[in-house]
Protein backbone atom coordinates (compact mmCIF):
# COMPACT_ATOMS: atom_id res chain seq x y z
CA UNK A 1 0.00 0.00 0.00
CA UNK A 2 1.38 3.38 -0.95
CA UNK A 3 0.15 6.93 -0.78
CA UNK A 4 -0.44 8.65 -4.11
CA UNK A 5 -1.30 12.16 -5.20
CA UNK A 6 -4.82 12.45 -6.60
CA UNK A 7 -6.89 15.34 -7.90
CA UNK A 8 -8.43 15.85 -4.48
CA UNK A 9 -5.34 15.35 -2.32
CA UNK A 10 -3.53 12.23 -1.24
CA UNK A 11 -5.05 8.80 -1.08
CA UNK A 12 -4.06 5.33 -0.10
CA UNK A 13 -3.88 2.69 -2.80
CA UNK A 14 -4.83 -0.94 -2.51
CA UNK A 15 -3.50 -3.99 -4.28
CA UNK A 16 -5.98 -6.27 -5.98
CA UNK A 17 -5.01 -9.69 -7.16
CA UNK A 18 -6.79 -10.47 -10.42
CA UNK A 19 -6.61 -14.06 -11.55
CA UNK A 20 -5.11 -16.50 -12.26
CA UNK A 21 -8.59 -18.04 -12.30
CA UNK A 22 -10.60 -15.00 -13.22
CA UNK A 23 -13.23 -15.73 -15.90
CA UNK A 24 -12.29 -12.76 -18.05
CA UNK A 25 -8.51 -13.18 -18.03
CA UNK A 26 -8.99 -15.77 -20.80
CA UNK A 27 -7.10 -18.48 -19.01
CA UNK A 28 -4.58 -18.44 -16.23
CA UNK A 29 -3.25 -14.91 -16.33
CA UNK A 30 -2.62 -13.17 -13.04
CA UNK A 31 -2.38 -9.42 -12.79
CA UNK A 32 -1.44 -7.51 -9.68
CA UNK A 33 -3.36 -4.28 -9.84
CA UNK A 34 -2.56 -1.33 -7.64
CA UNK A 35 -5.72 0.73 -7.39
CA UNK A 36 -6.58 4.21 -6.27
CA UNK A 37 -10.30 3.83 -5.81
CA UNK A 38 -11.33 2.36 -9.13
CA UNK A 39 -8.39 3.73 -11.11
CA UNK A 40 -5.40 1.56 -11.95
CA UNK A 41 -2.13 3.07 -10.74
CA UNK A 42 0.15 0.19 -11.56
CA UNK A 43 -0.26 -3.22 -13.16
CA UNK A 44 2.15 -6.14 -13.04
CA UNK A 45 1.26 -9.22 -15.09
CA UNK A 46 2.40 -12.54 -13.69
CA UNK A 47 2.61 -15.42 -16.15
CA UNK A 48 3.80 -18.96 -16.43
CA UNK A 49 0.86 -20.86 -14.98
CA UNK A 50 0.50 -22.76 -18.24
CA UNK A 51 4.18 -23.25 -19.04
CA UNK A 52 4.57 -26.72 -20.50
CA UNK A 53 8.10 -26.56 -21.87
CA UNK A 54 7.08 -27.16 -25.48
CA UNK A 55 10.33 -25.70 -26.83
CA UNK A 56 12.39 -28.07 -24.70
CA UNK A 57 10.21 -31.04 -25.65
CA UNK A 58 10.73 -30.28 -29.35
CA UNK A 59 14.47 -30.79 -28.87
CA UNK A 60 13.78 -34.38 -27.87
CA UNK A 61 11.58 -35.22 -30.87
CA UNK A 62 12.36 -35.78 -34.52
CA UNK A 63 11.42 -32.96 -36.88
CA UNK A 64 8.15 -34.62 -37.91
CA UNK A 65 7.14 -35.61 -34.39
CA UNK A 66 7.41 -32.03 -33.15
CA UNK A 67 4.44 -31.01 -35.35
CA UNK A 68 1.97 -32.48 -32.86
CA UNK A 69 3.42 -30.25 -30.13
CA UNK A 70 2.96 -27.11 -32.22
CA UNK A 71 -0.83 -27.62 -32.27
CA UNK A 72 -0.91 -27.08 -28.55
CA UNK A 73 0.88 -23.75 -28.43
CA UNK A 74 -1.93 -21.52 -29.60
CA UNK A 75 -4.94 -23.78 -29.34
CA UNK A 76 -7.16 -21.45 -31.36
CA UNK A 77 -4.71 -21.46 -34.24
CA UNK A 78 -3.31 -25.00 -34.50
CA UNK A 79 -3.12 -24.96 -38.29
CA UNK A 80 -1.22 -21.68 -38.22
CA UNK A 81 1.27 -23.15 -35.78
CA UNK A 82 1.67 -26.26 -37.94
CA UNK A 83 2.22 -23.98 -40.91
CA UNK A 84 4.91 -21.77 -39.38
CA UNK A 85 6.84 -24.74 -38.02
CA UNK A 86 6.66 -26.62 -41.33
CA UNK A 87 7.67 -23.51 -43.28
CA UNK A 88 10.72 -23.12 -41.03
CA UNK A 89 11.78 -26.76 -41.44
CA UNK A 90 11.12 -26.59 -45.18
CA UNK A 91 13.30 -23.50 -45.40
CA UNK A 92 16.02 -25.30 -43.48
CA UNK A 93 15.80 -28.20 -45.95
CA UNK A 94 15.39 -26.00 -49.02
CA UNK A 95 12.18 -27.87 -49.84
CA UNK A 96 9.60 -26.61 -52.36
CA UNK A 97 5.95 -27.37 -51.66
CA UNK A 98 3.55 -28.05 -54.59
CA UNK A 99 1.22 -25.17 -55.40
CA UNK A 100 -1.88 -27.21 -54.72
CA UNK A 101 -0.74 -27.93 -51.17
CA UNK A 102 0.15 -24.26 -50.68
CA UNK A 103 -3.37 -23.17 -51.66
CA UNK A 104 -4.96 -25.76 -49.38
CA UNK A 105 -2.78 -24.46 -46.57
CA UNK A 106 -3.93 -20.89 -47.27
CA UNK A 107 -7.58 -21.95 -47.34
CA UNK A 108 -7.29 -23.70 -44.00
CA UNK A 109 -5.32 -21.03 -42.15
CA UNK A 110 -7.76 -18.37 -43.30
CA UNK A 111 -10.70 -20.43 -42.03
CA UNK A 112 -8.70 -20.78 -38.84
CA UNK A 113 -8.31 -17.01 -38.65
CA UNK A 114 -12.08 -16.58 -38.90
CA UNK A 115 -12.72 -19.20 -36.23
CA UNK A 116 -10.13 -17.62 -33.94
CA UNK A 117 -11.63 -14.16 -34.41
CA UNK A 118 -15.07 -15.62 -33.69
CA UNK A 119 -13.89 -16.99 -30.36
CA UNK A 120 -12.28 -13.67 -29.64
CA UNK A 121 -15.41 -11.68 -30.53
CA UNK A 122 -17.70 -13.97 -28.58
CA UNK A 123 -15.63 -14.03 -25.40
CA UNK A 124 -14.78 -10.34 -25.58
CA UNK A 125 -18.46 -9.43 -25.93
CA UNK A 126 -19.27 -11.81 -23.07
CA UNK A 127 -16.69 -10.06 -20.88
CA UNK A 128 -18.37 -6.75 -21.59
CA UNK A 129 -21.83 -8.08 -20.85
CA UNK A 130 -23.24 -9.02 -24.27
CA UNK A 131 -24.13 -12.65 -23.77
CA UNK A 132 -25.97 -13.39 -27.00
CA UNK A 133 -23.07 -12.54 -29.33
CA UNK A 134 -21.09 -15.32 -27.70
CA UNK A 135 -23.73 -17.89 -28.67
CA UNK A 136 -23.93 -16.66 -32.26
CA UNK A 137 -20.14 -16.66 -32.68
CA UNK A 138 -19.78 -20.19 -31.36
CA UNK A 139 -22.54 -21.37 -33.67
CA UNK A 140 -20.53 -20.29 -36.72
CA UNK A 141 -17.24 -21.47 -35.28
CA UNK A 142 -18.76 -24.93 -34.99
CA UNK A 143 -19.23 -24.95 -38.77
CA UNK A 144 -15.53 -24.21 -39.29
CA UNK A 145 -14.52 -26.90 -36.82
CA UNK A 146 -16.67 -29.35 -38.76
CA UNK A 147 -14.71 -28.47 -41.90
CA UNK A 148 -11.45 -29.13 -40.03
CA UNK A 149 -12.82 -32.43 -38.84
CA UNK A 150 -13.70 -33.31 -42.41
CA UNK A 151 -10.14 -32.57 -43.55
CA UNK A 152 -8.09 -33.99 -40.72
CA UNK A 153 -10.36 -36.06 -38.49
CA UNK A 154 -9.79 -33.58 -35.67
CA UNK A 155 -11.65 -30.46 -34.67
CA UNK A 156 -8.81 -28.68 -32.93
CA UNK A 157 -5.45 -30.46 -32.73
CA UNK A 158 -5.35 -31.07 -36.44
CA UNK A 159 -1.63 -31.64 -37.20
CA UNK A 160 -2.82 -31.54 -40.81
CA UNK A 161 -0.01 -29.47 -42.29
CA UNK A 162 3.12 -31.60 -42.58
CA UNK A 163 6.70 -31.02 -43.68
CA UNK A 164 6.60 -30.92 -47.48
CA UNK A 165 2.83 -30.56 -47.86
CA UNK A 166 -0.27 -31.76 -46.08
CA UNK A 167 -1.19 -35.01 -44.35
CA UNK A 168 -4.01 -36.32 -46.53
CA UNK A 169 -5.78 -35.72 -49.79
CA UNK A 170 -8.82 -33.51 -48.99
CA UNK A 171 -11.87 -35.76 -48.51
CA UNK A 172 -14.86 -36.03 -50.83
CA UNK A 173 -17.39 -33.27 -50.26
CA UNK A 174 -14.97 -30.71 -48.85
CA UNK A 175 -15.72 -28.18 -51.58
CA UNK A 176 -19.44 -28.26 -50.88
CA UNK A 177 -18.78 -27.80 -47.15
CA UNK A 178 -16.57 -24.75 -47.71
CA UNK A 179 -19.06 -23.36 -50.26
CA UNK A 180 -21.88 -23.67 -47.73
CA UNK A 181 -19.83 -21.82 -45.17
CA UNK A 182 -18.88 -19.05 -47.60
CA UNK A 183 -22.52 -18.58 -48.49
CA UNK A 184 -23.69 -18.38 -44.89
CA UNK A 185 -20.92 -16.36 -43.27
CA UNK A 186 -21.13 -12.80 -44.75
CA UNK A 187 -24.65 -12.20 -43.46
CA UNK A 188 -23.62 -13.57 -40.06
CA UNK A 189 -20.80 -11.03 -39.78
CA UNK A 190 -23.36 -8.33 -40.58
CA UNK A 191 -25.46 -9.75 -37.76
CA UNK A 192 -22.65 -9.35 -35.22
CA UNK A 193 -22.08 -5.82 -36.42
CA UNK A 194 -25.78 -5.06 -36.12
CA UNK A 195 -25.62 -6.23 -32.53
CA UNK A 196 -22.47 -4.40 -31.54
CA UNK A 197 -21.02 -1.70 -33.80
CA UNK A 198 -23.68 0.95 -33.27
CA UNK A 199 -24.65 -0.29 -29.83
CA UNK A 200 -24.35 2.56 -27.31
CA UNK A 201 -23.25 0.32 -24.45
CA UNK A 202 -20.65 -1.34 -26.67
CA UNK A 203 -19.31 2.01 -27.83
CA UNK A 204 -19.23 3.29 -24.28
CA UNK A 205 -17.24 0.29 -23.13
CA UNK A 206 -14.72 0.31 -26.00
CA UNK A 207 -14.32 3.79 -27.53
CA UNK A 208 -11.32 5.69 -26.21
CA UNK A 209 -10.39 2.76 -23.95
CA UNK A 210 -6.90 1.29 -24.02
CA UNK A 211 -5.23 3.83 -26.25
CA UNK A 212 -1.74 3.13 -27.59
CA UNK A 213 0.07 5.24 -30.17
CA UNK A 214 1.75 3.79 -33.28
CA UNK A 215 5.22 4.67 -31.96
CA UNK A 216 4.61 2.99 -28.61
CA UNK A 217 3.11 -0.05 -30.28
CA UNK A 218 6.18 -0.56 -32.53
CA UNK A 219 8.59 0.15 -29.69
CA UNK A 220 6.87 -2.55 -27.63
CA UNK A 221 7.10 -4.95 -30.63
CA UNK A 222 3.31 -5.21 -30.92
CA UNK A 223 2.01 -6.77 -34.12
CA UNK A 224 -1.22 -7.99 -35.63
CA UNK A 225 -4.65 -6.36 -35.26
CA UNK A 226 -3.45 -4.38 -32.23
CA UNK A 227 -0.77 -2.66 -34.32
CA UNK A 228 -3.05 -2.27 -37.35
CA UNK A 229 -5.68 -0.57 -35.19
CA UNK A 230 -2.95 1.94 -34.31
CA UNK A 231 -2.67 2.92 -37.94
CA UNK A 232 0.17 0.83 -39.33
CA UNK A 233 -0.62 -1.70 -42.08
CA UNK A 234 1.99 -4.24 -41.01
CA UNK A 235 0.91 -7.66 -42.22
CA UNK A 236 3.34 -10.47 -43.00
CA UNK A 237 1.04 -11.78 -45.73
CA UNK A 238 1.65 -8.55 -47.67
CA UNK A 239 5.15 -7.53 -46.62
CA UNK A 240 6.88 -10.90 -46.54
CA UNK A 241 4.49 -13.24 -48.43
CA UNK A 242 4.69 -16.97 -47.74
CA UNK A 243 2.76 -19.94 -49.08
CA UNK A 244 1.82 -18.01 -52.29
CA UNK A 245 -0.05 -15.18 -50.50
CA UNK A 246 1.28 -12.81 -53.16
CA UNK A 247 -1.21 -14.38 -55.59
CA UNK A 248 -4.23 -13.44 -53.49
CA UNK A 249 -6.09 -10.13 -53.62
CA UNK A 250 -7.13 -8.81 -50.24
CA UNK A 251 -6.92 -5.64 -48.17
CA UNK A 252 -5.20 -5.07 -44.87
CA UNK A 253 -7.75 -3.21 -42.74
CA UNK A 254 -6.36 -0.49 -40.51
CA UNK A 255 -7.87 2.03 -38.12
CA UNK A 256 -6.44 5.11 -36.53
CA UNK A 257 -8.46 5.21 -33.32
CA UNK A 258 -5.87 2.97 -31.55
CA UNK A 259 -8.43 1.93 -28.92
CA UNK A 260 -10.49 -1.14 -28.09
CA UNK A 261 -13.17 -0.14 -30.59
CA UNK A 262 -10.60 0.19 -33.38
CA UNK A 263 -9.18 -3.24 -32.62
CA UNK A 264 -12.71 -4.66 -32.73
CA UNK A 265 -13.40 -3.05 -36.12
CA UNK A 266 -10.09 -4.31 -37.54
CA UNK A 267 -10.84 -7.89 -36.54
CA UNK A 268 -14.38 -7.82 -37.91
CA UNK A 269 -13.09 -6.49 -41.23
CA UNK A 270 -10.33 -9.12 -41.23
CA UNK A 271 -12.98 -11.83 -41.12
CA UNK A 272 -14.50 -10.43 -44.32
CA UNK A 273 -11.08 -10.26 -45.98
CA UNK A 274 -10.38 -13.84 -44.95
CA UNK A 275 -13.62 -14.92 -46.61
CA UNK A 276 -12.34 -13.27 -49.81
CA UNK A 277 -9.10 -15.22 -49.56
CA UNK A 278 -10.92 -18.50 -48.88
CA UNK A 279 -13.08 -17.91 -51.97
CA UNK A 280 -9.99 -17.31 -54.13
CA UNK A 281 -8.19 -20.31 -52.70
CA UNK A 282 -11.22 -22.48 -53.40
CA UNK A 283 -11.07 -21.48 -57.07
CA UNK A 284 -7.32 -21.98 -57.25
CA UNK A 285 -7.19 -25.49 -55.77
CA UNK A 286 -7.20 -27.92 -58.68
CA UNK A 287 -9.18 -31.15 -58.51
CA UNK A 288 -6.09 -33.29 -58.58
CA UNK A 289 -2.39 -32.85 -58.28
CA UNK A 290 0.35 -33.53 -55.77
CA UNK A 291 -0.24 -32.59 -52.13
CA UNK A 292 3.33 -33.34 -51.01
CA UNK A 293 6.71 -32.61 -52.52
CA UNK A 294 8.84 -35.36 -53.97
CA UNK A 295 11.62 -35.65 -51.43
CA UNK A 296 12.59 -39.26 -50.73
CA UNK A 297 13.81 -39.69 -47.19
CA UNK A 298 12.06 -36.56 -45.95
CA UNK A 299 8.45 -36.67 -47.11
CA UNK A 300 6.69 -40.03 -46.62
CA UNK A 301 5.88 -41.79 -49.90
CA UNK A 302 2.24 -42.40 -50.93
CA UNK A 303 0.67 -45.45 -49.34
CA UNK A 304 0.13 -47.23 -52.69
CA UNK A 305 3.81 -46.95 -53.60
CA UNK A 306 4.83 -48.66 -50.39
CA UNK A 307 2.97 -51.77 -51.47
CA UNK A 308 4.83 -52.15 -54.75
CA UNK A 309 8.21 -50.43 -54.31
CA UNK A 310 10.84 -51.56 -51.88
CA UNK A 311 12.56 -48.13 -51.76
CA UNK A 312 9.32 -46.46 -50.73
CA UNK A 313 8.89 -48.93 -47.89
CA UNK A 314 12.47 -48.37 -46.72
CA UNK A 315 12.08 -44.59 -46.78
CA UNK A 316 8.80 -44.81 -44.92
CA UNK A 317 10.42 -46.93 -42.23
CA UNK A 318 13.42 -44.63 -41.94
CA UNK A 319 11.37 -41.43 -41.74
CA UNK A 320 9.25 -42.75 -38.90
CA UNK A 321 12.08 -44.35 -36.93
CA UNK A 322 15.21 -42.25 -37.17
CA UNK A 323 13.76 -39.24 -38.99
CA UNK A 324 15.75 -37.09 -41.39
CA UNK A 325 18.69 -34.77 -40.87
CA UNK A 326 18.61 -31.25 -42.32
CA UNK A 327 21.96 -29.56 -43.01
CA UNK A 328 23.46 -27.56 -40.13
CA UNK A 329 22.04 -24.06 -40.15
CA UNK A 330 19.01 -22.14 -39.03
CA UNK A 331 15.83 -20.64 -40.35
CA UNK A 332 13.44 -18.02 -39.01
CA UNK A 333 10.02 -17.75 -40.61
CA UNK A 334 7.21 -15.42 -39.68
CA UNK A 335 3.56 -15.71 -40.62
CA UNK A 336 0.51 -13.63 -39.77
CA UNK A 337 -1.44 -15.46 -37.11
CA UNK A 338 -4.83 -14.15 -35.90
CA UNK A 339 -2.97 -12.50 -33.05
CA UNK A 340 -0.01 -11.05 -34.91
CA UNK A 341 3.39 -12.03 -36.15
CA UNK A 342 3.91 -15.68 -35.34
CA UNK A 343 7.52 -16.69 -35.84
CA UNK A 344 9.37 -19.95 -35.70
CA UNK A 345 13.11 -20.25 -35.34
CA UNK A 346 14.59 -23.68 -35.98
CA UNK A 347 18.30 -24.42 -35.64
CA UNK A 348 19.83 -27.68 -36.82
CA UNK A 349 23.16 -29.22 -35.92
CA UNK A 350 22.89 -31.83 -38.65
CA UNK A 351 21.25 -34.49 -36.50
CA UNK A 352 17.72 -35.85 -36.79
CA UNK A 353 16.42 -33.80 -33.86
CA UNK A 354 16.26 -30.00 -33.82
CA UNK A 355 18.99 -28.23 -31.85
CA UNK A 356 16.57 -25.49 -30.92
CA UNK A 357 12.96 -24.63 -31.73
CA UNK A 358 11.70 -21.26 -30.65
CA UNK A 359 8.30 -19.70 -31.20
CA UNK A 360 7.88 -15.98 -31.41
CA UNK A 361 4.50 -15.97 -29.71
CA UNK A 362 2.52 -12.86 -30.65
CA UNK A 363 0.25 -12.88 -27.61
CA UNK A 364 3.25 -13.11 -25.27
CA UNK A 365 4.80 -10.03 -26.79
CA UNK A 366 1.54 -8.11 -27.17
CA UNK A 367 0.67 -8.78 -23.54
CA UNK A 368 3.75 -6.79 -22.59
CA UNK A 369 1.87 -3.65 -23.55
CA UNK A 370 -0.98 -4.35 -21.12
CA UNK A 371 0.30 -2.08 -18.30
CA UNK A 372 0.71 0.69 -20.88
CA UNK A 373 -2.92 0.24 -21.95
CA UNK A 374 -4.54 0.09 -18.53
CA UNK A 375 -2.65 2.44 -16.24
CA UNK A 376 -4.94 5.38 -15.56
CA UNK A 377 -8.05 3.50 -16.66
CA UNK A 378 -10.90 2.16 -14.57
CA UNK A 379 -10.79 -1.40 -13.35
CA UNK A 380 -13.75 -2.35 -15.56
CA UNK A 381 -11.72 -1.27 -18.59
CA UNK A 382 -8.92 -3.67 -17.69
CA UNK A 383 -11.26 -6.42 -18.84
CA UNK A 384 -11.86 -4.68 -22.17
CA UNK A 385 -8.11 -4.19 -22.69
CA UNK A 386 -7.18 -7.80 -21.93
CA UNK A 387 -9.92 -8.83 -24.34
CA UNK A 388 -8.74 -6.72 -27.26
CA UNK A 389 -5.11 -7.81 -26.96
CA UNK A 390 -6.55 -11.28 -27.68
CA UNK A 391 -4.20 -13.40 -25.63
CA UNK A 392 -4.08 -17.16 -25.64
CA UNK A 393 -2.36 -18.30 -22.50
CA UNK A 394 -1.18 -21.52 -24.07
CA UNK A 395 0.84 -19.41 -26.46
CA UNK A 396 1.94 -16.87 -23.86
CA UNK A 397 3.43 -19.51 -21.59
CA UNK A 398 4.26 -22.26 -24.11
CA UNK B 1 17.74 -14.84 -54.12
CA UNK B 2 21.23 -15.46 -52.74
CA UNK B 3 22.65 -12.59 -54.75
CA UNK B 4 19.92 -10.26 -53.55
CA UNK B 5 20.47 -11.40 -49.99
CA UNK B 6 24.22 -10.88 -50.12
CA UNK B 7 23.76 -7.39 -51.55
CA UNK B 8 21.43 -6.62 -48.68
CA UNK B 9 23.95 -8.02 -46.23
CA UNK B 10 26.61 -5.80 -47.71
CA UNK B 11 24.49 -2.68 -47.22
CA UNK B 12 23.89 -3.31 -43.53
CA UNK B 13 27.36 -4.70 -42.82
CA UNK B 14 29.13 -1.89 -44.66
CA UNK B 15 27.08 0.78 -42.97
CA UNK B 16 27.99 -0.69 -39.59
CA UNK B 17 31.64 -1.14 -40.59
CA UNK B 18 31.75 2.49 -41.67
CA UNK B 19 30.64 3.39 -38.15
CA UNK B 20 33.14 1.10 -36.44
CA UNK B 21 35.52 -1.22 -38.32
CA UNK B 22 35.32 -3.72 -35.47
CA UNK B 23 31.49 -3.82 -35.44
CA UNK B 24 31.12 -6.98 -37.53
CA UNK B 25 32.95 -10.16 -36.63
CA UNK B 26 31.36 -12.31 -39.29
CA UNK B 27 28.64 -12.18 -41.93
CA UNK B 28 26.73 -15.40 -42.55
CA UNK B 29 24.30 -16.31 -45.30
CA UNK B 30 22.01 -19.31 -45.14
CA UNK B 31 18.81 -19.88 -47.16
CA UNK B 32 18.54 -16.18 -47.92
CA UNK B 33 18.81 -15.11 -44.29
CA UNK B 34 21.62 -12.85 -43.19
CA UNK B 35 23.27 -13.06 -39.80
CA UNK B 36 25.69 -10.41 -38.58
CA UNK B 37 27.86 -11.47 -35.67
CA UNK B 38 28.55 -8.51 -33.40
CA UNK B 39 31.15 -8.39 -30.62
CA UNK B 40 29.53 -8.42 -27.20
CA UNK B 41 30.75 -4.95 -26.15
CA UNK B 42 29.29 -3.31 -29.23
CA UNK B 43 25.84 -4.95 -29.24
CA UNK B 44 23.80 -2.10 -27.81
CA UNK B 45 25.56 0.58 -29.85
CA UNK B 46 25.21 -1.46 -33.03
CA UNK B 47 21.52 -2.10 -32.33
CA UNK B 48 20.95 1.60 -31.80
CA UNK B 49 22.56 2.34 -35.14
CA UNK B 50 20.51 -0.33 -36.89
CA UNK B 51 17.41 1.46 -35.68
CA UNK B 52 18.53 5.04 -36.21
CA UNK B 53 20.48 5.13 -39.49
CA UNK B 54 18.23 6.36 -42.27
CA UNK B 55 19.47 3.64 -44.68
CA UNK B 56 18.73 0.86 -42.18
CA UNK B 57 15.70 1.82 -40.06
CA UNK B 58 15.19 -1.53 -38.37
CA UNK B 59 12.35 -0.20 -36.26
CA UNK B 60 10.82 -3.47 -35.03
CA UNK B 61 12.59 -5.94 -32.78
CA UNK B 62 10.50 -8.96 -33.65
CA UNK B 63 12.23 -11.65 -31.66
CA UNK B 64 15.16 -12.44 -29.43
CA UNK B 65 16.19 -15.94 -28.60
CA UNK B 66 19.13 -18.04 -27.59
CA UNK B 67 20.75 -21.27 -28.74
CA UNK B 68 22.90 -23.39 -26.45
CA UNK B 69 25.69 -25.18 -28.33
CA UNK B 70 26.97 -27.03 -25.28
CA UNK B 71 29.62 -28.56 -25.08
CA UNK B 72 31.11 -26.24 -27.71
CA UNK B 73 32.47 -22.90 -26.53
CA UNK B 74 31.40 -20.12 -26.71
CA UNK B 75 28.27 -22.09 -25.96
CA UNK B 76 25.52 -19.43 -26.15
CA UNK B 77 24.34 -17.69 -29.29
CA UNK B 78 21.96 -14.81 -28.77
CA UNK B 79 19.89 -14.00 -31.84
CA UNK B 80 18.02 -10.75 -32.33
CA UNK B 81 15.63 -10.68 -35.26
CA UNK B 82 15.07 -7.20 -36.60
CA UNK B 83 12.53 -6.00 -39.16
CA UNK B 84 12.57 -2.77 -41.06
CA UNK B 85 8.91 -2.09 -41.82
CA UNK B 86 9.59 0.90 -44.14
CA UNK B 87 12.29 -0.96 -46.10
CA UNK B 88 10.69 -4.45 -45.99
CA UNK B 89 13.87 -5.97 -44.76
CA UNK B 90 14.96 -8.46 -42.13
CA UNK B 91 18.26 -9.14 -40.44
CA UNK B 92 19.58 -11.21 -37.56
CA UNK B 93 22.14 -9.86 -35.12
CA UNK B 94 24.08 -12.42 -33.17
CA UNK B 95 26.27 -12.26 -30.10
CA UNK B 96 28.30 -15.23 -28.89
CA UNK B 97 28.70 -15.70 -25.16
CA UNK B 98 30.96 -18.03 -23.21
CA UNK B 99 29.39 -20.30 -20.63
CA UNK B 100 31.59 -18.94 -17.84
CA UNK B 101 30.41 -15.36 -18.19
CA UNK B 102 26.99 -15.11 -19.86
CA UNK B 103 26.40 -11.38 -19.51
CA UNK B 104 25.41 -8.94 -22.23
CA UNK B 105 24.00 -5.42 -22.45
CA UNK B 106 20.23 -5.26 -22.39
CA UNK B 107 18.47 -3.87 -25.46
CA UNK B 108 15.52 -2.49 -23.48
CA UNK B 109 16.86 1.08 -23.83
CA UNK B 110 16.77 0.64 -27.63
CA UNK B 111 13.51 -1.31 -27.97
CA UNK B 112 11.30 -1.43 -24.86
CA UNK B 113 9.77 -4.59 -26.35
CA UNK B 114 13.01 -6.44 -25.53
CA UNK B 115 11.94 -6.49 -21.88
CA UNK B 116 10.01 -9.75 -21.73
CA UNK B 117 12.07 -11.37 -24.48
CA UNK B 118 15.19 -10.90 -22.38
CA UNK B 119 13.43 -12.02 -19.22
CA UNK B 120 12.46 -15.22 -21.00
CA UNK B 121 16.08 -15.84 -22.05
CA UNK B 122 17.26 -15.09 -18.52
CA UNK B 123 14.68 -17.50 -17.12
CA UNK B 124 15.30 -20.39 -19.49
CA UNK B 125 19.02 -19.98 -20.31
CA UNK B 126 20.42 -18.04 -17.36
CA UNK B 127 21.90 -15.24 -19.43
CA UNK B 128 22.09 -11.95 -17.56
CA UNK B 129 21.30 -8.65 -19.23
CA UNK B 130 23.03 -5.68 -17.68
CA UNK B 131 20.92 -2.57 -17.59
CA UNK B 132 17.63 -4.50 -17.73
CA UNK B 133 15.01 -2.71 -15.60
CA UNK B 134 13.30 -5.80 -14.20
CA UNK B 135 15.36 -8.94 -14.66
CA UNK B 136 13.21 -11.58 -12.95
CA UNK B 137 12.07 -15.03 -13.99
CA UNK B 138 8.93 -14.83 -16.09
CA UNK B 139 7.67 -18.30 -17.05
CA UNK B 140 9.01 -20.35 -14.16
CA UNK B 141 8.45 -19.79 -10.43
CA UNK B 142 10.93 -17.47 -8.71
CA UNK B 143 12.42 -20.30 -6.64
CA UNK B 144 13.10 -22.59 -9.61
CA UNK B 145 16.58 -24.05 -9.74
CA UNK B 146 18.45 -24.19 -13.01
CA UNK B 147 17.67 -23.03 -16.51
CA UNK B 148 15.69 -25.67 -18.43
CA UNK B 149 16.58 -24.80 -22.00
CA UNK B 150 20.28 -25.32 -21.38
CA UNK B 151 21.50 -28.49 -23.03
CA UNK B 152 22.91 -29.86 -19.78
CA UNK B 153 19.45 -29.70 -18.19
CA UNK B 154 17.69 -33.04 -18.74
CA UNK B 155 14.35 -33.07 -20.54
CA UNK B 156 12.74 -34.80 -17.55
CA UNK B 157 14.00 -32.07 -15.21
CA UNK B 158 15.86 -32.30 -11.93
CA UNK B 159 13.00 -31.92 -9.52
CA UNK B 160 9.31 -32.76 -9.23
CA UNK B 161 10.12 -36.23 -10.50
CA UNK B 162 6.94 -38.14 -9.74
CA UNK B 163 8.00 -40.85 -7.35
CA UNK B 164 5.32 -43.32 -8.34
CA UNK B 165 7.16 -46.24 -6.74
CA UNK B 166 6.90 -44.74 -3.26
CA UNK B 167 3.23 -43.91 -3.78
CA UNK B 168 2.49 -47.42 -4.88
CA UNK B 169 4.27 -48.94 -1.88
CA UNK B 170 2.39 -46.65 0.47
CA UNK B 171 -1.03 -47.53 -0.90
CA UNK B 172 -0.40 -51.26 -1.02
CA UNK B 173 1.00 -51.38 2.52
Amino acid sequence: MTTVETATGTAKTMVLNMGPQHPSTHGVLRILLELDGETVVKAVPDLGYLHTGIEKSCEDKTYSQAITLTDRIDYLNPLGNNLVYCLAVEKLLGLEVPKRAQYIRVLLVELQRISSHLVWLGTHALDLGAMSVFLYCFREREEILKIFELFSGQRMMTSYIRIGGIALEPPAGWRAAVERFLKMMPSRIDEYEALLTGNRIWMGRTKGIGYISTEDAIALSMTGPTLRASGLAYDNRKLFPYSSYEEFAFDVPTRTDSDCFGRYMVRVEEMRQSLKIVRQALNKISHDGPIRSEAPGIVPPPREKMKVEMEALIYHFKIFTEGFSPPPGEAFVTVESPRGELGCYVASDGSSKPLRVHFRAPSYINLQALPKLIVGQLIADVIACIGTIDIILGEVDR
Amino acid sequence: MTEKASQKANVVAERLRAWDPKAIVEVMEFRGETTLVIPRELLRAAAERCREYAELRFNLLTDATCVDRFPHEPRFELNYHLVSIPRRDKIRLRVRLAGADPVVDSLVPVWPGANWLEREIFDLFGIRFSGHPDLRRILLPDDWEGHPLRKDYPVEGYRDVPNTGALFRKSSA
